[in-house]
């Protein structure tokens, strides 16, 4: 999902439990709506919860290509050191 | 003429001029406005000092120009520290600029200020240009010194709100000489990474001194240039560098800058949940309510009691079967009913009937005649025999019978004048018993009976 594809799912989602909440829709369309919003929402919070967790450094080799390594603040300090 | 005088050259002259004058004035400071400014193409700048009555035409060479941190130019009042030189070929002395100073404002603040009204000329600070945080930022750069206070401040906050973004930190020295070119060429390198969400510019507080890197026209047009949101953070909040002007998001500190990425994060992950607990809550709702409607229905006598709409039908097919045949018959009472109305009147409207009737009333007529003629047969009788009485009382034959007689004529008419009859007529005398046929003789009118 990329964030443009998130925004409409997020729209869709806020849409549907606005709709859900007024209490038009006839039962058998309302539980079809609401698989949709759960769906909705767990792929949301999946989006969210995608970036991975990590810290790196971006550094350049010899060519002067860029390159990333693992980062932690106490390297880091000792580096600073 | 002896020719005892000494005559120095030009060159000799101003040799020893020039000696006498650097002698004198090696080193001073020398407060004046700047006028006639210019930058030769080797990258020289020449220029005159002046006040109200006098002029020092002065020279700042490229190597002490770079030192120098704000934009001379014309009508600035300087502080210059040099020496004077003296230029021989044109006999012109000058002034060797080694610092130069604005006066009043610190050289740094004026260059500050130079930059800033550069750069605000330019629209670099326009609120149009800002761009907003992305609402999902995953992927966060940061620029600052690996080994600094921001870094530390910067992770720790993420770490403590929301662990999950990727971080790539691109090291650089915030403060010295470099610092700048480092800055700008991290900028570059994290946006030619290509998937970042938000780039935070970092560093920890200092004197305006050592947050000069952020200050420098280059950072500032690096982070103007950047595909990537730039939020600055440096110092602290009362710090203010050009960076932060230009920045399409000014964080008082590293932390808030930190803070700022989180939130927006953490809001739209609150936005998903709640949206997710409101779709969850508002569905159970529907349907607790549904379940209700339908145990209501399920308690209800038709459910409950599944036979009943049958025996309700059966009875009301019985009634209605019990109505019709009630119906039928009295439908079939009345139909009779109006036969007989209609054969009495039938009936009564036969000319039999009428003969009957007929025959009837003849015969109470005939009764009440009978009884009618009898009744009046006695009431005749009697009146007869009272008639009788008293015609039996008045009758001539009672007279007869005392002595008298009747004369009637043939025709039966009674004789009571003479001027009836003539002699000869026959007459019938009726005695009290039997009668006498005679003629009479003879007819006197006049008699001589007592005249009564």
């Amino acid at each position: 999902m990329t964030d443009l594809k998130f925004e409409d799912a997020l729209a869709r989602l806020e849409e549907i439990v606005q709709t859900l909440e007024s209490g038009n829709l006839p039962l058998d369309e309302s539980l079809k709506v609401f698989e949709e919003g759960i769906r909705l929402a767990r792929s949301c919070a999946k989006y969210l919860e995608e970036a991975e967790r990590k810290i790196e450094l971006l550094t350049k080799d010899e060519a002067g290509l860029l390159k990333t390594q693992p980062f932690s603040l106490e390297s880091g300090e000792e580096e600073g050191k | 003429m002896t020719d005892d005088r000494h005559v120095w050259t030009v060159s000799v002259l101003t040799a020893r001029i020039k000696e006498r004058l650097e002698a004198e004035f090696p080193a001073f400071w020398v407060e004046g406005e700047i006028s006639n400014f210019r930058v030769s193409n080797a990258g020289h700048a020449y220029f005159t000092l002046k006040d109200e009555t006098a002029s020092l035409k002065a020279v700042l060479f490229k190597g002490k120009a770079r030192r120098v941190r704000f934009e001379p130019q014309d009508g600035l009042h300087v502080l210059a520290f040099g020496g004077l030189d003296l230029y021989a070929q044109r006999g012109e002395y000058q002034l060797v600029v080694e610092l130069l100073e604005p006066k009043g404002l610190g050289a740094l603040q004026l260059a500050f200020e130079q930059l800033k009204a550069k750069l605000a000329a330019e629209g670099l600070f326009d609120p149009a240009r800002k761009r907003p945080l992305p609402r999902f930022p995953r992927k966060l750069g940061i620029v600052t010194s690996p080994g600094g206070a921001a870094i530390r401040d910067i992770l720790q906050i993420i770490s403590r709100r929301f662990a999950d973004l990727h971080i790539v930190i691109a090291p650089v020295r915030v403060q010295g000489e470099e610092a700048a070119g480092e800055i700008v060429g991290a900028l570059h390198d994290l946006n030619s990474l290509g998937d970042l969400d938000v780039i935070i510019v970092a560093r920890g507080g200092g004197s305006l001194e050592d947050l000069w890197a952020f200050n420098e026209e280059a950072v500032a047009r690096a982070v103007a240039g950047s595909k990537v949101p730039v939020i600055s953070a440096v110092g602290h909040e009362t710090d203010w560098t050009i960076a932060d002007f230009v920045a399409d998001l000014r964080a008082p500190t590293p932390s808030g800058a930190a803070e700022l990425v989180v939130e927006e994060k953490e809001a739209v992950a609150e936005l998903v949940a709640d949206l997710y607990d409101r779709l969850k809550r508002v569905v159970i709702q529907r349907i607790a309510r549904h379940r209700e409607r339908v145990e209501s229905l399920a308690r209800r006598r038709v459910l409950t009691d599944p036979a009943r709409p049958v025996r309700d039908l059966e009875r009301r097919l019985d009634e209605l079967t019990a109505r019709l045949a009630a119906g039928l018959t009295a439908a079939r009472r009345e139909a009779r009913h109006r036969a007989l109305l209609a054969t009495n009147s039938l009936l009564s409207h036969s000319p039999l009937a009428r003969i009957s009737s007929t025959a009837t009333l003849l015969e109470q007529l005939d009764g009440r005649l009978s009884s009618g003629i009898r009744h009046s047969a006695e009431r005749m009788r009697h009146r007869l025999r009272t008639a009788v009485g008293q015609l039996d009382s008045l009758s001539p034959l009672a007279v007869l019978r005392r002595g008298y007689s009747l004369t009637r004529l043939p025709s039966g008419e009674i004789v009571r004048s003479g001027r009836q009859v003539g002699a000869g007529s026959e007459i019938q005398v009726l005695l009290h018993e039997g009668t006498l046929g005679a003629r009479v003789t003879e007819v006197r009118e006049r008699d001589d009976r007592p005249q009564v």
